[in-house]
């Protein structure tokens, strides 16, 4: 193994969903969609005279997050400038927190590979308001202030995590408490939840942290893991070399594929922080956390345990269907729309995901296609019933309804797909796969078990793949014990 | 008669109310006045004498229809660094030329809800920056009283245009005693309410946990008139208070027997102009003979509160400064790149006093410094802010003079910034402890030259310091003389 640990600490953006900006009525809008600096107002565009006042919304959905992240909520927070030039920054300072955040000193438990999981602290979560956003131009750049403004929590970890797989589980568990919580889309793509991540390397002799990099613009989680492994064998290889690492900023060329230095930090960042003297310390009662407290939804860990203690399910399935907060919705919509939970974690963990990928459909979207879960449940029944066998179902039924929304009862019907059990008509074929395949049948009263699939593959294709595989395969079994017999 | 630039906002108020007197008519006569003496006074950086006749006929026809308000039909006039929208707003400074404003600062509003006309934005120094306005962008105020010498800032156009008569009434800013020190050098009343009293909405902020707007004119109940429409909890600033607005027109009772006068020790300095410490005391006199009990105070911090002033202003002010930065408003040079058009934009468009205490806030809040400054200032302050909770326990007001000194000369106190900081040692203290005061003409010095009578209220405890303040006005009748130049 190797004599290197890798060290990461994560620090997370996400922008709160809410109706106005961090410190003004001003509406928020999606600013992808949005014509550039069509959601400002004065304050967001820093005008003279103006003043924030604090979103309680925001500030509820922060340490909802907080509270979910097991993080201590102290009796007060306050607000803090942190100062520093840049034309997307209309007051010349972001109104963030500083000494005293929202929440403090929670952890978040991941699950490894091999089925363990291991707890990761979080260090803090403080609200702050979000930046405009410039794009160079040929010439020049143009500066869209609909972002600026936007609640944004940042949330920071312990640098507990050693590998860009538990970075991975991190942020994953991380997206999805978010949604779960309804606070965040988790679109990174859109830039409403970004992930920076802090690296660095450590010797097998050393006894603390070395030199680390902090590497931002992460627009995606997969980008994430590339871009720690990349940065992870370039810092070993500086150490090797001799040469040593320098504190920088770095960022990802996602064409190249490529670490990209922005800026060395000789010092560290002045930031000339102070307290807000437009803003009120935020006194927090403990009525209040309660209230926040009594609000939470049910979480993935909580909803994961609940799937294998009361439905059964294998730890590997509950893991995979709580990812996803809409995944988990779906699927306690196919149950309660009548299917079987078991049946139906199989099919969405196997089947489904393989046919939403072979459409380009991501996970998450899965509420948004034709392919309800009231449908889908239909579908399990229907092999449950059993009026189509499992192979029909995912072939010929689950990709149609998918595209078209058809129920699959109309689908098997339209396409006559309605699997044959009759016993008579199955005999009938069974001989006909003994009769014509007495070569095969001969090794099987030879002792060999295994070709009787064969002769059930054979049956199968005479009955169009419609047939009802057990009583298929309970005839054949039955005509070949009586021949041996 | 009674020349019309001549009447109170009270007097005026009732004279329209019984059709003597139009609106058009009181501001026309204003108007006239900024046209004769602006030149020697240079009050004004913006007169608005248009729209100012447009409402004053609206305000008359409304009265025509039955209609009132609290100062419906009165001319007062704007420190430019309050937002006024559609009226460019500069706060003096060259940064801001071209500015004008969306909405209206939230006093602002008020004032137009109640009535005023509005007939122009009153010069100042730069960003409120100074105690003279010759730290503006664009021109020294004159002080009618003698036109060599400053009336005193930052609002010196405030101060200047009431002793003028070139408005009934006018709104300043205080931040260290920048409305009471030209009031005093003025020969006006002028008020900076308690720390969270009238919104600062609107307000280009220079010290945002100091600044507070607030009224100047003739007469104390005049103040207590504009004060009355301004007060009160605005939604906008998370800073202004939801405490109760008392009618204080209603508590000027001019009665103070009983009154408990505290006289801090600390503010009777040596070095003062003996003219005004004689004027000074022969008010607590008049105080002492009306049945008012003199008792003796300590503010043991005093000495400190210059200091601390000079770090929290100014740290604040480093950042409430940086927005201009000429991206999205105001003037703009272009450098070669974003960096460059920072270094032009503010180093072209800020004078030399804003720029010394942008540097100074800058390092005051400093990684290696910030303890040892900012954080020191604000432990200091908490020490005043204990001196004055304490002195408040035992009186109900505290009187001092508003400034050791009468207006000084223009270009006396230039080259030297520690002398002319000096200016504000008596009034800084109210502004870091968060209470309100007052400054009332109490005499004038050999020079002829009115001195100014400070008068501490506790914080939201205006009432009892306009009571105290207006019944020595109405004993006494310095606030009754004019300036040389008009009288």
């Amino acid at each position: 193994m190797s004599d290197w640990t890798t060290i990461i600490g994560l620090e997370v953006h996400a922008e709160m969903l809410t109706k106005t900006k961090m410190f003004s009525a001003c509406p928020v809008v999606d600013s992808v969609t949005a014509a550039p600096n069509s959601a400002v107002d004065p304050l967001s565009l820093g005008m003279p005279g103006t003043l924030p006042v604090i979103n309680q919304q925001a500030m509820d959905m922060g340490m909802m997050v907080g509270l979910a992240l097991n993080c201590e909520i102290p009796p007060f927070n306050q607000f803090a400038r942190k100062n520093y030039f840049y034309p997307d920054l209309p007051k010349g300072y972001q109104i963030s927190q500083y000494e005293y955040p929202l929440a403090v000193n929670g952890y978040m438990d991941i699950e490894l590979e091999d089925g363990t999981t291991k707890r990761i602290g979080v260090t803090r979560a403080h609200m702050e308001e979000d930046t405009g956003k410039l794009t160079h131009v040929n010439g020049g750049s143009l500066v869209d202030f609909n972002r600026a403004g936007v609640p944004l929590l940042e949330i920071v970890s312990e640098p507990d995590i050693r590998s860009s797989a538990e970075a991975e589980a991190y942020a994953r568990k991380l997206r999805s408490i978010l949604q779960y919580l309804g606070v965040n889309h988790g679109d990174m793509s859109k830039g409403v939840l970004r992930f920076e991540a802090n690296v660095s390397v450590m010797h097998k002799d050393d006894t603390e942290f070395r030199t680390r990099t902090e590497i931002k613009n992460l627009n995606s989680i997969r980008t994430m893991v590339r871009a720690i492994d990349k940065e992870v064998k370039r810092q070993i290889k500086l150490w090797e070399s001799g040469e040593g690492v320098k504190q920088a900023t770095l960022g990802w060329d996602e064409d190249a594929g490529k670490i990209l230095i922005q800026r060395y930090k000789e010092r560290p960042d002045e930031y000339r922080y102070f307290p807000e003297p437009d803003l009120p310390i935020v006194e927090v009662s403990r009525d209040w956390v309660e209230r926040i407290r009594a609000t939470l939804p049910e979480l993935p860990d909580t909803k994961r345990t609940r799937y294998i203690e009361e439905l059964g399910l294998t730890p590997y399935d509950a893991h995979v269907l709580t990812l996803d907060k809409a995944v988990a919705d779906y699927f306690d919509d196919v149950v309660a729309a009548g299917a079987d939970a078991k049946s139906a974690a199989n099919w969405m963990t196997g089947d489904l995901f393989r046919v939403l990928n072979d459409a380009n459909i991501a996970r998450e979207d899965i509420a948004n296609t034709p392919l309800t879960a009231e449908k889908f449940a239909g579908m399990i029944k229907l092999v449950e019933g059993p009026t189509i066998n499992a192979a029909t179902a995912r072939k010929d039924v689950m990709p149609v309804m998918l595209e078209t929304g058809k129920d699959a009862a109309t689908i098997v019907e339209e396409k006559g797909l309605a699997q044959i059990s009759d016993p008579n008509l199955i005999a009938d074929k069974v001989q006909e796969a003994i009769d014509s395949n007495g070569d095969i049948v001969q090794k099987y009263l030879d002792g060999n078990d295994k070709v009787i699939n064969a002769l059930f593959g054979k049956t199968m294709g005479a009955l169009r793949g419609k047939g009802d595989p057990a009583v298929v395969r309970q005839v054949l079994q039955e005509k070949l014990d009586a021949m041996k017999a | 008669m009674t020349s019309l630039t001549d009447l109170t906002i009270t007097e005026a108020l009732a004279k329209m109310r019984t059709g003597e007197i139009s609106s058009v008519e009181l501001t026309q006569a204003h108007i006239d006045q900024i046209e004769k003496y602006e030149p020697q006074v240079k009050a004004f950086l913006t007169v608005t004498a248009e729209s100012a006749l447009q409402q004053a006929q609206a305000a008359d026809d409304m009265r025509a229809d039955g209609g009132d308000a609290p100062l419906l039909g009165i001319p007062l006039a704007i420190k430019d660094v309050l937002s006024t929208q559609g009226v460019e707003t500069t706060a003096g400074s060259k940064i801001l030329k071209g500015y004008v404003p969306l909405f209206d600062a939230t006093c602002v509003a008020r004032l137009k809800e109640a009535g005023m006309v509005m007939v122009g934005k009153l010069n100042m120094d730069e960003f409120a920056m100074g105690s003279s306005t010759e730290n503006s962008g664009y021109f020294t105020t004159h002080n009618p009283w003698d036109l060599d010498r400053v009336p005193g800032g930052s609002s010196g156009g405030s101060g200047a245009a009431v002793a003028a008569h070139m408005a009934l009434g006018t709104l300043g800013t205080d931040t260290g005693g920048s409305i009471r020190l030209p009031g005093a050098f003025c020969g006006v009343a002028a008020v900076k309410p308690s720390y969270g009293r009238v919104s600062r909405y609107g307000l280009l902020a220079y010290g945002s946990s100091l600044d507070q707007p607030g009224p100047l004119a003739h007469t104390v109940e005049d103040t207590a008139r504009i004060l009355q429409v301004m007060a009160g909890k605005d939604p906008l600033d998370a800073t202004s208070m939801p405490v109760e607005v008392p009618d204080y027109v209603a508590g000027l009772t001019g009665d103070v027997k009983g009154l408990k006068i505290g006289v801090p020790q600390e503010f009777f300095v040596s070095g003062m102009q003996p003219e005004v410490e004689q004027a000074v005391q022969a008010a607590l006199k008049w105080f002492e003979d009306q049945g008012a009990e003199l008792v003796e105070v300590h503010l043991p911090h005093t000495e400190y509160a210059l200091s601390a002033y000079y770090i929290i202003a100014t740290s604040e002010a480093s950042a409430n400064l940086a927005r201009y930065d000429g991206i999205r408003f105001g003037a703009r040079v272009d450098g070669s790149d974003v960096i460059e058009t920072y270094k032009l934009t503010r180093g072209q468009g800020f004078g030399d006093e804003v720029k010394r205490r942008i540097m100074l806030g800058t390092y005051a809040l400093s990684a290696g410094y910030y303890d040892a400054w900012y954080g020191k200032a604000q432990q200091v302050r908490a020490l005043i802010k204990q001196d004055y909770d304490k002195a408040f326990e035992q009186v109900d007001v505290m009187i001092a003079p508003t400034s050791p000194t009468t207006a000084f000369k223009i270009g006396q106190n230039t080259s030297d910034p520690m002398q002319m900081y000096l200016a504000d040692i008596l009034t800084i203290g109210a502004n870091l402890a968060g209470v309100c005061g007052i400054s009332v003409p109490c005499g004038v010095d050999d020079a002829g030259l009115p001195i100014g009578l400070q008068i501490f209220g506790p914080a939201f405890g205006e009432d009892v310091m306009f009571r105290a303040a207006h019944a020595y006005e109405q004993a006494t009748d310095w606030h009754t003389r004019k300036a040389a130049l008009i009288s």
